[in-house]
């Protein structure tokens, strides 16, 4: 087996703890993993990207240029920064949440929505969710990363039971059923 | 068991596991998380240093009064610490002492690329450079060990993609480091030269009974696979050698220094192409070519970090054709909406001064719209900078302000401002205390009043400090960041004077005091003039809307910090109420 999801977002959405959740379940399953983060400064807004790698053995962290089999975005057009990594058979998750850059929130660029349509053609297959408006429904914002997650899981060969043990782990006690209910969202999507 | 552990999470393990005592460092990326993990060990003693030279002489004291020590730090916080550990090499240990030292290729948060392992040859110590966190957790804590049996500070090196990298370790229990008493030995920790020079003789003893240890058969060992290609490799770099060539031999260096000759020329002999990658400086290919070992050249970028792909062109595959596209608009860096250095940056950026800058959240003034940071060099050199461009010129302390923070002030500022009143310069420098370490992601400092773990501490007085180093009391102002007008005031006034100034900001950063953060303020669209002025502060919570030309806030990002207010003049903002 080999599993190489490249996880992108904007400082702040909460990257950090869906990707340490698919470690500690890479982990259960019995695979070697590894995961590489650049987080840069402390502020927020910032571009954001994951590397997570499983298999038997993971030698680099890194994922190589043309192979990464999963992408997950958490913004809208936050995947066209790495569409190197893409190959002709990657899956894109995309949460459809527009955080604008600078430029665009200040009027002198545009938010690329053509270049987001023409990039998304080269995957080879895209679940796009407007996890937000899914998360709010459930009442907190906060857990959009979590029915993200929930699609995610539903597309890699692990089990439920796994993913439920991970986030029951890696969660504050008192938020373990909203966020399961998150995940159930975005598995059954 | 095992657990996915960061490398920054692994080092700080192995201090557990290894039986440390005290550990006392300075924040710096990709080092931090380290001595913040060490923290949640409450067996261990953990304290923020105010810079690197003082959290090495803090562990070297530990040592001597016989508790295992550690000090973490990033690339050029070694540079401070070079002074105490070029002669602690010559003194050695008590108890065990590992310094952790974090580079940065490709430099995602730092000033310069400089490669860690210099150290290691200049300052004849071993150095471990581990691969993954597993190696990280091992290394470390062997280091403990070695340091106690060769009597030498041991440095690790950690490089970003080892910092924050998670991969899997086997965890173990601690074990409580045997006890040491703290040891009182003239000719060993008195430096003078009669003592020192039979220290340099130990030294270069010791550096001969690590060889042998490079040599042996526990550490940097060869595997051999094809024989046409021999590489020499070491750190994060052997991971991306095996991944892009896995029929190469390779020779992986678990120790940077000293290295193993006799192994390296061995290994070259039994292969038909010798090799070396590493990241940054070619530094074992140096030192492996001095030997007159041959070794055949790559075209390596001594410039940025590897990847797999990096490795595979250095032999011959063709790059993979990769479109990335550079015209998306950019996510820059910026400072926070409510940060309280955004008010004083607009204050200065209006009144157009050159500013001697330093190194933290503020050095985020450098970018569009406020442009307000002229030099970063390293942490401290505004103060010492303004000092010399008021010496250098006729009028430019007139026009010019040095900003600092407090974190970095306490680190090397003080000094620079003594030396600014003791010759008599004319600078003006801020002091923009927010109360924490912001850059790092938020540490508390001397001027916080808290320890690591939040503890309340005392609280360094900056006015206090100005004042007891000699600069006039009158010449020293405490302002609200947030007054742009009395701000721009103080300004002139300060920078008027034929005299040392200091003008200290009193708002947190709002990590370090979230009760600062108030209701969100919104625009009336209708009263709002298009005149784009509060876009001029550059808050990310400010955007305009071109198709309607007014400005909009997002009350997702706003934080109620009520700077825009003060510069909208016709009255189209306004706070939400509860
Ligand atoms: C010698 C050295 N040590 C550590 C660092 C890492 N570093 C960058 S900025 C900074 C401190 C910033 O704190 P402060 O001066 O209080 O400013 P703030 O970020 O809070 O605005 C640190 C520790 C460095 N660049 N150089
Ligand atoms: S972290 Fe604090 S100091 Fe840094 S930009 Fe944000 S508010 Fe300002
Ligand atoms: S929008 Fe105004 S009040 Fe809100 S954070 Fe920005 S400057 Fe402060």
């Amino acid at each position: 087996m080999k599993l190489d999801i490249l996880m992108v977002g904007v400082g702040g959405q909460g990257t950090v703890l869906s990707s340490n959740i698919v470690c500690d379940v890479a982990l259960a399953a019995g695979y070697d993993v590894k995961k590489s983060e650049i987080h840069g400064m402390a502020q927020r807004g910032g571009s954001v990207v994951t590397h997570i790698r499983i298999g038997e053995t993971v030698a680099s962290p890194t994922i190589p240029l043309k192979s990464a089999d999963i992408v997950v975005s958490f913004e809208r057009m936050e995947f066209l920064r790495y569409s190197e990594y893409i190959s002709d058979n990657t899956t894109l998750i995309l949460n459809t949440q527009m955080i604008l850059p600078p430029s665009v929130a200040d009027g002198a660029a545009e938010y690329p929505q053509s270049k987001i349509d023409s990039v998304k053609s080269r995957f080879s297959k895209v679940y796009e969710i407007d996890a937000i408006s899914k998360a709010m429904e459930l009442g907190n914002q906060k857990i959009a990363g979590m029915v993200v997650l929930g699609i995610l899981a539903k597309s890699v060969p692990f089990g439920k039971g796994e993913w439920e043990q991970a986030i029951k782990d890696r969660v504050p006690p008192k938020t373990i059923e909203l966020n399961l209910k998150a995940f159930d969202t975005g598995y059954n999507y | 068991m095992k657990k996915v552990l960061s490398g920054n999470e692994a080092f700080a393990r192995a201090a557990y596991e290894a039986g440390v005592g005290v550990v006392s460092s300075y924040p710096g990326t990709p080092s931090t998380e380290i001595t913040e993990n060490v923290s949640h060990y409450k067996e261990i003693y953990t304290e923020w240093a105010t810079n690197e030279k003082v959290g090495l002489e803090v562990a070297i004291g530990a040592s001597l009064g016989g508790k295992r020590s550690m000090s973490c730090m990033k690339h050029v916080g070694l540079n401070v610490a070079a002074d105490p550990l070029m002669t602690l090499s010559y003194t050695g240990v008590n108890a065990g002492l590992v310094v952790i030292v974090a580079d940065d290729p490709n430099m995602y948060s730092s000033q310069n690329e400089q490669d860690s392992r210099h150290f290691a040859r200049f300052g004849k110590v071993p150095m471990f450079e581990p691969c993954d966190s597993q190696e990280a957790k091992q290394f470390t804590k062997d280091g403990f060990s070695l340091s106690e049996e060769y009597c030498t500070p041991v440095l690790v090196r950690s490089t970003t993609r080892i910092s924050h990298v998670q991969t899997i370790v086997e965890l173990e229990d601690r074990v409580e480091a045997p006890k040491l008493a703290p040891e009182n030995n003239i000719p060993k920790w008195v430096m003078i030269p009669a003592n020192a020079r039979k220290r340099h003789r130990f030294v270069e003893n010791r550096l001969e009974l690590l060889t042998e240890l490079a040599e042996g058969g526990k550490y940097n060992k060869i595997a051999m696979r094809d024989k046409k290609i021999g590489v020499v490799c070491s750190g994060v770099a052997y991971t991306y050698v095996r991944e892009a060539m896995p029929e190469a031999s390779t020779l992986k260096l678990d120790l940077a220094w000293p290295l193993p000759m006799k192994k390296i020329a061995q290994f070259a002999a039994s292969v038909d192409k010798l090799y070396v990658v590493e990241e940054l400086d070619k530094f074992y290919e140096t030192e492996i070519k001095a030997q007159g070992i041959k070794v055949e050249t790559l075209e390596r970028d001594v410039c940025g970090e590897l990847s797999v792909d990096a490795v595979r062109e250095l032999f011959g595959v063709p790059p993979v054709e990769a479109d990335v596209d550079t015209t998306l608009p950019f996510r820059p860096p910026n400072m926070c909406p409510g940060c309280s250095h955004r008010g004083i940056f607009y204050a200065i950026s209006r009144l157009k001064l050159f500013v001697t800058g330093d190194i933290g959240c503020y050095t985020l003034g450098l970018l569009p719209p406020l442009q307000a940071i002229n030099t970063t060099v390293c942490m401290g050199a505004s103060i010492g900078m303004a000092h010399g461009l008021d010496k250098a010129t006729d009028d430019m302390s007139k026009k010019s302000v040095a900003v600092i923070g407090d974190s970095t002030f306490l680190h090397t500022g003080i000094n620079s401002l003594v030396n600014t009143v003791y010759n008599q310069g004319h600078s003006t420098v801020i002091i923009l205390d927010n109360t924490i370490t912001g850059m790092t992601g938020h540490q508390p400092n001397a001027g916080s009043g808290k320890d690591i773990h939040g503890n309340p501490m005392p609280k360094i007085d900056f006015a206090a400090i100005c004042k007891a180093v000699g600069v006039k009391e009158e010449n020293i102002r405490v302002i609200d960041p947030f007054d742009i007008v009395n701000a721009m005031e103080v300004l002139k006034e300060e920078t008027s004077k034929p005299e040392p100034s200091v003008i200290i900001t009193n708002k947190p950063c709002i990590f370090a005091d979230r009760s600062v953060i108030e209701e969100p303020y919104f625009i009336h669209e209708d009263k709002c003039s298009g005149c784009r002025v509060c876009t001029k502060l550059g808050c990310p919570a400010i955007a305009w809307d071109a198709s309607k030309r007014v400005a909009l806030i997002d009350e997702n990002l706003c934080t109620g910090c009520h700077l825009c207010i003060k510069v909208c003049k016709f009255g189209a903002i306004e706070q939400r109420s509860k």
